[in-house]
């Protein structure tokens, strides 16, 4: 039974739906800045879970998924360096990296 | 197919549910835990579960670029952000942020009934044959013949990436 399910793409496919759900989440409930950051981190590797299992189990050429996950990751990696530089310039001009701090904008 | 659990097969099942535990517990933590090191720290185990699924997805290459990148740059990148911000642990209450927390929790369960009712219900119909078995050496050549171009540009995007974020987090050293 373990075994099978491991060979199976619905398990892959709802660990990725939970991945993305719970960088929704997170993005939804984060208040500061980094937090918001970690999940949307999760939201992609919810993403790349999925396009790995359909890969592996569905898609005529196997090395296709395996590209978009590195090219992902290649982004999420640049993603990552420029919302920190933002994050940290962010904290030098309000002492703060809370979102709700962050009110210059509100009019 | 009465596999005990000492055999191999047994073995790699518990593997495989640790893995999914890791997944799943990470996320949990980091999305959960108020101080933002310990986010972190649920985010390097998260993304270490998802290196074991793709090696469950026979694509030791990415788990193990999952592994280097993610765990090894991004979270340490995180981590150093964390330390040059100082936040503080998230407990001020805030504004109705009981009715936030209620409303997140109603609108991500939501998504996540919805994509995995999509997900289980659909009838997914696998490729009839297999062009290639996706091993590394078929990744390389894929990169470096139909996604040369992508591989190029992506390397474009990092090179932007870095120097943009060395001029953000250089101009505006001396306000500190």
């Amino acid at each position: 039974m373990m075994l099978a399910l491991s060979s199976q793409l619905n398990t892959y496919l709802l660990i990725g739906a939970f991945l993305f759900a719970a960088g929704f989440y997170g993005l939804v409930q984060r208040r500061s800045l980094i937090g918001m950051l970690i999940a949307g981190e999760l939201v992609l590797s919810g993403a790349s879970v999925n396009l790995m299992a359909f890969n592996h189990f569905l898609a005529p050429d196997p090395t296709v998924g395996q590209i978009f996950t590195l090219f992902i990751m290649g982004i999420a990696a640049a993603e990552a360096a420029i919302a920190l530089s933002i994050i940290i310039a962010v904290y030098r001009n309000y002492k703060s990296i809370d979102a709700p701090d962050l009110h210059d904008l509100q009019g | 197919m009465n596999h005990t659990l000492l055999s191999a097969e047994g073995l790699s099942g518990l593997v495989f549910l640790s893995m999914i535990a890791a997944t799943v517990v990470g996320a949990l933590i980091a999305i959960h835990s108020k101080r933002l090191v310990r986010a972190v720290a649920g985010l390097s185990l998260c993304f270490t579960g998802v290196a074991g699924l793709y090696y469950f997805l026979n694509s030791p290459f990415v788990a193990l670029m999952e592994m280097l990148i993610y765990v090894g740059a991004v979270c340490v990148t995180i981590i150093f952000a964390v330390m040059l911000a100082e936040p503080r642990a998230e407990n001020k209450p805030g504004k109705g942020s009981g009715m936030g927390a209620l409303f997140g929790t109603i609108v991500a369960g939501l998504v996540f009934f919805g994509v995995a009712a999509v997900s289980t219900t659909t009838n997914w119909k696998a490729a009839p044959a297999k062009i290639n078995d996706g091993s590394v050496t078929e990744v390389g050549l894929s990169l470096l013949t139909s996604y040369s171009m992508v591989f190029e540009l992506i390397s474009v995007v990092l090179l932007v990436a870095i120097i943009g974020a060395l001029v953000l987090a250089h101009s505006g050293r001396e306000k500190v």
